[in-house]
């Protein structure tokens, strides 16, 4: 059985570092809630790539782990930020679309590598995406 | 800093990488691998990553760019080892990893390398 304290808990991104702790910290959870390895893989990598943007365009911010049941196990993760916000999801939303040096992979990335995933975000208050992976 | 280590074999240099890297330290090791191909005249570059068990965009582009500097500075670029799940991942993120040659292991990895030496060897030779 799983403790209150191991269904979820808020990590800080502030650094490189941070997102390694992240995916350590997001496989363990997914261990934890039985997901397969592939699936591991895609969830701990769909988090790599949001918790690099939370460092990078969000000027930093924070993961909430937990582990959903219904409608089956699963786990979710919340990243948020209070950065400057996008103002073009859609843009955004778009493979190979970035305004930094990367792929423009993390977002469209993410979403596909995600059984749920939720953007919302408000130009000056910040961005909050919701992804969840289910057994 | 903490640094991935590269060792030298014979003229190709070989590279494991065994921890989790931090964007930092997959930037470092882009640095000193194009500093030593060029300090040891290396033809050929090896990386195992057998030990990750992700490879996210940001590393993804690093072992892109260390294949086209590689080139660049005549010598290949095998990557080794890659997990099944690593792989279908990869993919499913929307990375290709165009340009960078793969091989199973090692082995696979080295055998690859020379065959391309002898292929030039003997290109040069006729």
């Amino acid at each position: 059985m799983w403790k209150v304290s191991d269904r979820k808990e808020t990590l800080q991104i502030r650094s490189a570092e941070d997102i390694v702790v992240v995916r350590q910290r997001v496989r363990a959870s997914a261990v934890g809630v039985g997901l397969k390895l592939t699936d591991q893989t895609k969830i701990v990598t769909a988090a790599s790539e949001l918790a690099r943007n939370t460092l990078i365009y969000g000027g930093g911010g924070t993961v909430t782990i937990e582990h959903a049941s219904a409608p089956r196990p699963g786990i979710r993760l919340t990243f948020e930020d209070h950065g400057p916000g996008i103002a073009d999801i859609e843009l955004a939303m778009k493979d190979g679309y970035t305004t930094g040096a990367g792929l423009g992979l993390g977002l469209s990335g993410a979403k596909r590598l995600s059984s749920e995933f939720e953007i919302e975000s408000t130009v000056g208050e910040g961005t909050r995406v919701m992804i969840t992976r289910w057994r | 800093m903490d640094r991935i280590p590269i060792l030298k074999l014979g003229e190709f240099l070989l590279v494991s990488v065994q921890v989790d890297m931090h964007d930092q330290l997959a930037m470092a090791l882009q640095e000193d691998l194009t500093e030593r191909i060029v300090a040891a005249h290396a033809r050929g570059v090896l990386i195992d990553i057998s030990a990750l068990d992700i490879v996210d965009s940001f590393i993804g582009r690093m072992l892109g760019n260390i294949a086209s500097m590689s080139r660049v500075l005549d010598a290949e670029t095998v990557v080794v080892g890659m997990a099944p799940a690593v792989a279908i991942t990869l993919v499913e993120l929307g990375l290709s990893l165009p340009g960078v040659r793969t091989a199973l292991n090692v082995e696979k990895g080295m055998e690859l390398l020379r065959r391309a030496m002898d292929f030039e060897t003997g290109v040069e030779g006729v």
